[in-house]
C-alpha cells in the first residue's frame, strides 16, 4: 500500500502535465459541441452583423448604424427589458408569499403546491400558452366571470396587452422563481427563526432581518432565470402578444426569416445578448448591495 | 439565597440582582396521539439552575419549547413569578434561549447579533451601541464585535449567542443542550462561565441536557425525565446518592446492578440474600417486603476489596485492571461469571489480575434497593 502511494506520488510528479491533460479530456465532448455549436454560430452572428447589405457582400456598420439610430428600435429594446423587469417583478410578489407558505406548510400540502408550481414546465410550450388564450380571451373565462358579474360594461382586453403577457408569464416562469429560492430557504435553520421570536421579535421583523437576507441568493437566481427566460420567450410573447407587441425575439425572427435582412436580424440577436446580459449583471449586483445593505 | 457577594456582582453589572421563580403544573403535550410531555409538575426557584436530565425522546426538549412558547402544552400551566405565560407569545415571554447549534444570525456581526433583541425592543440605535459593548465585555468578546459567526470559534459563538441571550435581561435563561457541540476541554470552561454569569445577572436558567456529568456539574436540582414524566427532581448529589427509580440509578453514573431476595425484615432495614452469594443488611423503602425479589445498586466506588470472606462479602476473582488517571477501574467476577466494577483511587498496590479476593460494601455506603420487576 505505501509503496503503491509512493508510486503514484512520483508518477502524478513526474507526469503532473499529462495528469492534467486526461482530466480536462473528460469535459472535451461537451467543450466540443459548445464550440461548434454555440461558439461558432456567436461568431458568425457578429460577422454577418458586421456587413452593409442584406446580400453580405460590403463590410461596414451601417446595420448597426441603423439599428441604434432609429427610435422604434430603441422601444423594441425598452419594451423587452421592461417586460423582463415586469415578469421579475411579479413573480417575485407571488412567488415569495407562495414560497413562505410552502416552508410553512404540512409535508402533504408541500407536495401538493410543489407539483402545481412545477406544472408549467410539464406542459407543452404550446398548449399552456394556447391555455392563456383561453383564458384571456374576449370570451374567455376571466371577461366571462368579469360581464356575469356585472363589472365592466365591455369585455376587457387582455389578449395582445402587454398586462395579459405579463400576467401569462407570471404563471410560465413561476417554477423559474420557485426552485431556486425554495432550495436556499429551507435551508435556513429554524432555531433562526424560534430564536428571533425569543428575543422578541415580531413576525415581520423576523422576516425583514432573518428570512428575506438570507433569502437572498435564491431570490437572485430566481430572478435572473426569469429575466433570461422571459425576455426571450419568443412563442409566449409572440402569441399573446400578438403583432402590436413587438418584442426582440420577433424582430429578430421577422428580419431573418420573413425581410431575409440577416444582417440587421444579427444586430437585433447581438443586441437581445448584450443587453439581457447587462440587466442581468445589474440585477445581480444590486441584489449584492441588497444583501449586504440588510444585512449592516 | 442572595448573598452579598452575588448581589454585589449583579449591582456592578448594573443589572437587576433578583430571579423569578418559574413553576410548570401538569404540563401534558401531545404529538399526534403520542405523549412527549406526560403530566410534568416543577417549581424552579428565583436565581437557581434546574437541569432537565434523560435520554433523547424523554421530552426534555419539548418542554424546553412549552416553556419558550414555540409549541402550545396541551394541558397544563406555566409560571413565572406565579403569574401565568400560557397566552403570551413567544416573542412577549421575555426569555432568553441558546440553542444547540447557537442559531446565531450569519448574516449579522457578532454586535448585530447581541444588539437584534434590544432593536426588536424598540431601543434606539445609540441607546443599542453602549449596551451592546456592555454584555460583550460580560462574555469577554468586545474585540471580536464586527466579526461574522462563521469567522469566530464555537466557544466564541456560544458567548455570543449567551450575550445576545441575556442583553435582552430575560426573565427566565433557557439552555438547549448548550455544550454538545464544544470540545471536552472547552466544555468545562464554559459550563463555568454560564454559571458565572447566571449568578452575575441572578437568573433563574433551565438547561437541557442528556449528559448526567454536565447536569451533575452546572445545575442546582435535577429532574431526571423518563418516557414524558420526572422520575426524580432533586440536588445532584440526592439525584445521585438516593436514586428514586432503577432508571433513575441506571441513568446517573455507573452502577452495578445485583440480584437477591429479602430474607429478613426489621424496621427500616432489610436483610438480602445475594445471588452472588452475600448476605447483607441495608435501610430500605417500606414498599420492599419480606421475601420479594430485588436487585442492590452498588456504585463502582461504594465498592472495597479484602483480602479475607466474610458473610457480607462477594468471592470475586480481578478480571481486568483500568487506570484512568487518579482513580482504577477494577472489573471482577463473581462467583457466577457476571462481571461488577469497583473504582479505588489508584495505588502503587492495585491488586493482581487473577487475584482471588472478597468485595464489600464501604462503611458509608448507600445502596439503593429497588423491586426487581417478575416476568
Amino acid at each position: 500500500m505505501t509503496i503503491a502511494i509512493a508510486g503514484g506520488a512520483l508518477d502524478a510528479a513526474g507526469t503532473g502535465g499529462r495528469r492534467w491533460l486526461a482530466e480536462w479530456q473528460l469535459a472535451l465532448p461537451l467543450g466540443l459541441a459548445f464550440t461548434g455549436f454555440f461558439l461558432a454560430p456567436l461568431l458568425i452572428l457578429a460577422v454577418v452583423s458586421a456587413f452593409d447589405d442584406e446580400q453580405i457582400t460590403r463590410i461596414g456598420f451601417a446595420q448597426w448604424i441603423k439599428f441604434l439610430g432609429d427610435p422604434f428600435y430603441w422601444k423594441v429594446i425598452f419594451d423587452t427589458l421592461k417586460l423582463g423587469l415586469l415578469t421579475v417583478g411579479a413573480t417575485v410578489l407571488v412567488g415569495y408569499p407562495l414560497a413562505l407558505v410552502y416552508l410553512g406548510a404540512r409535508p402533504a400540502l408541500q407536495r401538493i403546491l410543489l407539483f402545481i408550481v412545477v406544472l408549467p414546465l410539464l406542459t407543452s410550450v404550446v398548449v399552456r400558452t394556447f391555455a392563456w388564450i383561453v383564458i384571456l380571451g374576449r370570451e374567455g373565462v376571466i371577461n366571462g366571470v368579469v360581464m356575469a358579474l356585472g363589472l365592466a360594461p365591455a369585455p376587457l382586453r387582455l389578449l395582445q396587452t402587454e398586462f395579459g403577457l405579463v400576467l401569462a408569464l407570471t404563471q410560465i416562469e413561476m417554477p423559474l422563481m420557485l426552485l431556486p429560492l425554495l432550495s436556499v430557504m429551507s435551508r435556513i435553520d429554524p432555531n433562526l427563526m424560534s430564536a428571533s421570536a425569543a428575543l422578541g421579535a415580531l413576525r415581520w421583523r423576523t422576516l425583514f432581518r432573518v428570512i428575506l437576507p438570507l433569502s437572498v441568493p435564491g431570490l437572485m437566481g430566481g430572478c435572473l432565470l426569469v429575466f433570461a427566460s422571459s425576455t426571450t420567450a419568443f412563442i409566449s410573447q409572440s402569441v399573446i402578444g400578438g403583432a402590436r407587441l413587438v418584442y426582440l425575439p420577433l424582430l429578430i425572427w421577422q428580419q431573418s426569416l420573413v425581410v431575409y435582412n440577416w444582417p440587421l436580424a444579427s444586430v437585433a440577436a447581438l443586441t437581445l445578448l448584450i443587453s439581457v446580459t447587462a440587466c442581468i449583471a445589474a440585477i445581480s449586483l444590486i441584489g449584492r448591495k441588497i444583501a449586504r445593505h440588510v444585512d449592516g | 439565597m442572595i448573598t452579598g457577594d452575588r448581589l454585589a456582582a449583579s449591582t456592578a453589572a448594573g443589572s437587576r440582582a433578583r430571579g423569578n421563580t418559574v413553576d410548570l403544573e401538569g404540563i401534558v403535550h401531545r404529538y399526534g396521539g403520542l405523549k412527549a410531555v406526560d403530566d410534568v409538575s416543577l417549581n424552579i426557584e428565583a436565581g437557581e439552575i434546574a437541569a432537565l436530565l434523560g435520554p433523547s425522546g424523554c421530552g426534555k426538549t419539548t418542554l424546553l419549547r412549552v416553556i419558550a412558547g414555540f409549541v402550545r402544552q396541551s394541558a397544563g400551566r406555566v409560571l413565572v413569578d406565579g403569574r401565568s405565560i400560557d397566552d403570551l407569545p413567544a416573542n412577549r415571554r421575555n426569555v432568553g434561549i441558546v440553542f444547540q447549534n447557537y442559531a446565531l444570525f450569519p448574516h449579522m456581526t457578532v454586535a448585530e447579533n447581541v444588539a437584534y433583541g434590544l432593536a426588536a425592543r424598540g431601543i434606539g440605535r445609540a441607546a443599542r451601541a453602549p449596551l451592546v459593548d456592555r454584555f460583550l465585555d460580560v462574555v469577554q468578546l468586545k474585540a471580536l464585535k464586527d466579526r461574522l459567526p462563521k469567522q469566530i470559534s464555537g466557544g466564541q459563538q456560544q458567548r455570543v449567542a449567551l450575550a445576545r441571550a441575556l442583553a435582552v435581561e430575560p426573565s427566565v435563561l433557557l439552555l438547549d443542550e448548550p455544550f454538545s457541540a464544544l470540545d471536552k476541554g472547552l466544555r468545562l470552561d464554559m459550563q463555568i462561565e454560564i454559571k458565572r454569569l447566571q449568578r452575575q445577572f441572578g437568573l433563574t436558567a433551565i438547561l437541557v441536557t442528556h449528559d448526567q456529568e454536565e447536569a451533575m456539574s452546572v445545575a442546582d436540582r435535577i429532574a431526571v425525565m423518563h418516557k414524558g414524566r420526572v422520575e426524580q427532581y432533586d440536588t445532584p448529589s440526592a439525584v445521585y446518592d438516593r436514586p428514586a427509580t432503577p432508571f433513575v440509578n441506571s441513568f446517573i453514573g455507573t452502577t452495578n446492578l445485583l440480584p437477591g431476595r429479602v430474607i429478613g425484615r426489621e424496621g427500616g432495614s432489610a436483610l438480602i440474600e445475594l445471588d452472588a452469594g452475600a448476605v447483607l443488611a441495608v435501610p430500605v423503602e417500606a414498599s420492599i417486603a419480606h421475601g420479594m425479589r430485588v436487585q442492590v445498586s452498588a456504585r463502582p466506588e461504594h465498592l472495597e476489596l479484602h483480602a479475607t470472606a466474610a458473610p457480607d462479602r462477594l468471592p470475586v476473582q480481578v478480571g481486568l485492571v483500568v487506570p484512568l488517571g487518579p482513580t482504577a477501574v477494577l472489573d471482577l467476577r463473581m462467583r457466577d461469571g457476571a462481571g461488577i466494577k469497583l473504582s479505588d483511587r489508584r495505588t502503587d498496590s492495585l491488586p493482581a489480575v487473577g487475584a482471588a479476593l472478597h468485595c464489600g460494601f464501604r462503611a458509608d455506603a448507600r445502596p439503593s434497593v429497588f423491586p426487581l420487576a417478575t416476568n
